[in-house]
């Protein structure tokens, strides 16, 4: 986990209006109050944002970023809120909400350590819908971007937000929560989805996003199938469905502004999501950029590899294409790691530059083989990995996304 | 249908009572459609039927989005019957049938008893749209004219919702009290309102943050005490009012809030030390905050009056019967029957004002009365705040209870806002320092222009602090089409 500050839901005294509303409304008892203040208790509030429509003042709808909660005793002391934490300790959460952040929180261990956003990353937009208020989205396109002749279904789904604006950023995820009740009569876990789109839209100046999405469709070890409850409702999506959209969320996995900034992208499967945002933004953004994406991108075939067809129209100036296959018929098995052993030199070189920014994104692992390519390619530059690495985190340069 | 939990928007009428397939209240309440909008054409907000509104329309009766907001024109308003969600289960709270389940139905020993209960809660819902249909004239800005009429399209809510109680409950005398509903006229001499309050004039908006503080916060207190019924319709019902009734509590609370921030503002400005200096404040253009005091007199002693005689037959007979419950009776830790328990009620004994113990049962007016006084006094608190803060040491003070009464114990006599007892001549010879006279009518009077730039208020009040759907400060609240 992340040594991230703790983030809590506050009420603000000189706004409230103590007409009880958000007492009444509270799932999980978390708020109460004295002769002075309504509070909340940070070790029972959920974040279920229940409280926040019903509220008349708006004084429910504050959110500090905290080293040390407030007790429910300091609250009720307080005429006012006390200062709030500096915006840029806020600014590193990826989330308001502790489910999303939780998922993000573990999506992002394998980096070692807290991340902040790259210095020239744009300010994101975190939490604007949350579960008591999503976006409705309307889906507008969903087309299987892997072989017809292939097991995996991945599937390149478009949502259009009408005339609701649903800011957002490369990398940026947003959460899914499939209709229904699970066994125990409970809604569905959120899932999250990194956003494949650039931020202005799948085409400039649409109000859409695009998420990747793999039907996961597996065989258990007892001979039956398990269907992905999730990943399936949104394969089996057809065009003119609206689902509710939560988010967005991720505040430190964001693409450098800097047309300078050289990036490596190593990914398999659906983590190419974000990076197809940030080769997209780059195509529409930069004409002449000096920076260079190097993309190391891994499938088991050519036809499972998602967005085959559209990265063959990608120039080299843009974008260095490293796709890397492991069940090639008579060919030996090669992995990322492996095309970036044999890719040394180019990376040495760029592990000597300030501008470079790494991202790894994909299935839980992935992080462990770079590294360890890594490790090597920067011992034989006679470069310290580990203290280039805490300083490219430190910078905001090393961000790592896996699931 | 119905879970109880999904809105029909469906028919003339969104709701969450299954209409669809109850033909007969459909019916009824359909017919009783047209007299409401007509009612609402003539007696509801005067002026600005056309324009478009940024109002919240309630879509649900889930917190996960309940409401939702947009630009309506009044009339177009879906008033729609909400109940909250049925609680699987549910018991009779309180009185004699504690531990029964709650009714579905009127139990018919009760019927006359709930049916006044619902009329007369009902009847003050039109009221206070018809006493503050003139302000939108004098708005002091589109946020605020914006909340004015937040609040009347939510009253006219709250008479559908009780006058769907009339005729789903209630068969022909139902409809009928469900029509007289319409025709009273608030401040009319010959069919007035039912409840003094509600035919007094709100002649200025100084007057309706009051009456929104002090009046809505009486019904706030009303409804709390019927949603504890055993009448689960009724208490379903006033649950989900009261969710609504917040924003009005807001409006008042905040509004003489912004009133006072701007007056103690302008007095710092000007360097002026003395509140009480009143011709040097008004020549500021604001509020003077003994005003401020003489306007809370008012409509703190008005309102006291609503909660009746201080010992009641009638509310013993309703809580006994498990009709009408205590405030926050579930709250409440004792044995919810109160047959030998007692409540120390303030009395007017030989012209003295004395404290006595009374039957708890007989004593309920008194006691909803004390938690009202002690909820009042959460704002008042927080007005004088802004007042400390800028550095005055003026503050702000809930009269007597005994002041300026017109029901109850202290009817009979006069007493200033400490409690003093005054005789007749003091009285008349002191009213005017207690209360506002014709001259603070008319200064107030004078500040009332309307202001209608976006972001811009008029020169007595302050801007709020958060807007409505957290909009930004220059948001156009309301599209004005004359």
């Amino acid at each position: 986990m992340l040594d991230a500050p703790v983030k809590q839901h506050l009420i603000d005294p000189e706004i409230c209006i103590r007409c009880n509303t958000c007492e009444a409304t509270c799932p999980v008892d978390a708020i109460t109050h004295d002769d002075n203040n309504y509070v909340v208790d940070a070790a029972k509030c959920n974040f279920c944002m229940d409280c926040i429509p019903p509220c008349p003042t708006g004084s429910i709808d504050n959110w500090f970023v905290v080293n040390k909660v407030f007790s429910i005793e300091d609250q009720f002391s307080w005429l006012e809120l006390p200062p709030k934490p500096p915006e840029a300790e806020t600014s590193t959460a990826d989330a308001l909400d502790d489910e999303a952040q939780h998922l993000l929180d573990e999506a992002h261990t394998g980096a070692g350590g807290h991340v902040p956003a790259p210095a020239s990353a744009a300010k994101p937009r975190i939490n604007l819908f949350n579960r008591a208020k999503p976006a409705i989205a309307t889906v507008t396109g969903n087309l299987r971007i892997t072989a017809p002749d292939t097991d995996s279904d991945v599937r390149h789904i478009i949502l259009d937000f009408g005339t609701v604006a649903f800011p957002l950023l490369e990398g940026q995820s947003i959460g899914i929560v499939p209709p229904g009740r699970d066994a125990n009569g409970r809604s569905h876990t959120m899932r999250l989805y990194s956003i494949a789109s650039p931020r202005d839209g799948e085409r400039p100046n649409t109000n859409n996003l695009a998420i990747t999405v793999k039907r996961v469709h597996e065989p258990r070890d007892d001979g039956t199938m398990f269907a992905g409850i999730a990943s399936n409702f949104l394969c089996d999506l057809t065009l003119g469905a609206t689902i509710e959209v939560i988010g967005p969320f991720g505040a430190t996995f964001l693409m450098p502004d800097d047309p300078d900034a050289d990036i490596v992208m190593i990914c398999t499967g659906t983590g190419s999501a974000p990076f197809r945002g940030f080769t997209e933004r780059r195509r529409r953004t930069a004409s002449t950029p000096r920076g260079r994406l190097h993309l190391y991108f891994g499938a088991r075939t050519p036809g499972e590899l998602p967005y085959f067809g559209p990265l063959q129209r990608l120039p080299e100036t843009l974008i260095v294409k490293e796709l890397v296959y492991s069940r090639i018929p008579e060919q030996p098995r090669e992995y990322v790691q492996d095309r970036m052993r044999s890719r040394s030199a180019s990376l040495a070189a760029l592990l000597a530059k300030d501008t470079l920014h790494i991202y790894i994104c994909g299935v839980h692992g992935l992080e462990s083989g770079a590294e360890a390519a890594l490790t090597d390619i920067a011992a034989n530059a006679g470069l310290d990995w580990s203290a280039l690495r805490a300083r490219m985190r430190a910078e905001g340069r090393f961000h790592v996304e896996t699931y | 249908m119905p879970d109880g939990m999904t809105i029909d928007y469906d028919g003339l009428i969104p709701n969450n009572v299954d209409l669809a397939t109850d033909q007969r209240v459909r019916k009824a309440l359909e017919t009783w459609h047209p007299g409401y909008i007509d009612w609402w054409k003539d007696m509801g907000p005067e002026g600005f039927q056309q324009s478009l509104v940024y109002l919240r329309t309630a879509i649900g009766v889930d917190p996960k989005g309940w409401a939702k907001f947009d630009y309506v024109k009044m009339p177009e308003y879906k008033w729609g019957i909400l109940l909250a969600p049925a609680a699987e289960g549910r018991t009779i709270p309180f009185g004699k049938h504690k531990g029964e389940p709650a009714w579905q139905d009127v139990p018919g020993e009760y019927r006359a008893m709930l049916r006044r209960l619902i009329v007369v809660q009902g009847d003050t819902e039109p009221a206070s749209v018809e006493q503050q249909r003139h302000l939108g004239a004098t708005a002091p800005s589109l946020y605020d004219m914006r909340n004015l009429f937040q609040v009347n399209v939510e009253e006219g809510r709250h008479l559908w919702a009780m006058v769907y109680l009339l005729h789903k409950y209630f068969g022909a005398d139902g409809r009928e009290e469900a029509e007289e509903l319409l025709q009273r006229r608030s401040g009319n001499q010959d069919t007035p309102r039912m409840l003094g309050a509600f035919n007094e004039a709100t002649p200025d908006w100084l007057s309706f943050f009051m009456f929104t503080y002090f009046t809505d916060r009486d019904g706030k207190m009303q409804l709390e005490a019927l949603a504890q019924s055993g009448f689960d319709p009724l208490s379903r019902t006033c649950r989900f009012m009261l969710t609504e009734e917040a924003h009005h509590m807001f409006v008042g609370d905040s509004g003489v809030q912004r009133v006072v921030e701007r007056t103690v503002q302008a007095m710092q400005q000007a360097g002026i030390t003395d509140p009480t200096d009143i011709a040097s404040v008004r020549a500021l253009g604001v509020i003077d905050l003994p005003t401020i005091q003489k306007k809370m007199n008012l409509h703190f002693s008005l309102t006291l009056d609503l909660f009746g005689n201080e010992i009641s037959t009638n509310a013993a007979n309703a809580f006994n019967a498990g009709i009408k419950g205590r405030y926050r009776e579930d709250k409440l830790d004792d044995d919810h029957a109160l047959i030998d328990a007692t409540y120390p009620v303030l009395r007017c004994i030989d012209g003295q004002i004395v404290e006595q113990q009374a039957p708890a049962l007989s004593a309920l007016n008194m006691r909803l009365r004390d938690d009202y006084v002690k909820d009042c006094e959460s704002g008042v608190g927080r007005w004088n705040r802004v007042i400390e803060k800028a550095g005055f040491g003026f503050r702000l003070k809930l009269p007597h209870v005994a002041f300026n009464r017109a029901i109850g114990e202290f009817a009979a006599i006069h007493a200033d806002t400490e409690g003093n007892l005054l005789d007749g001549t003091a009285w008349n010879e002191r009213k005017g320092a207690f209360l506002p006279d014709d001259a603070d009518a008319a200064y107030i009077s004078s500040l009332m222009v309307p202001v209608h730039e976006t972001g811009k208020f008029a020169s007595w009040i302050a801007p709020p602090r958060v807007g409505i759907d957290n909009k930004p400060g220059d948001f156009e609240y309301v599209q004005i089409v004359q």
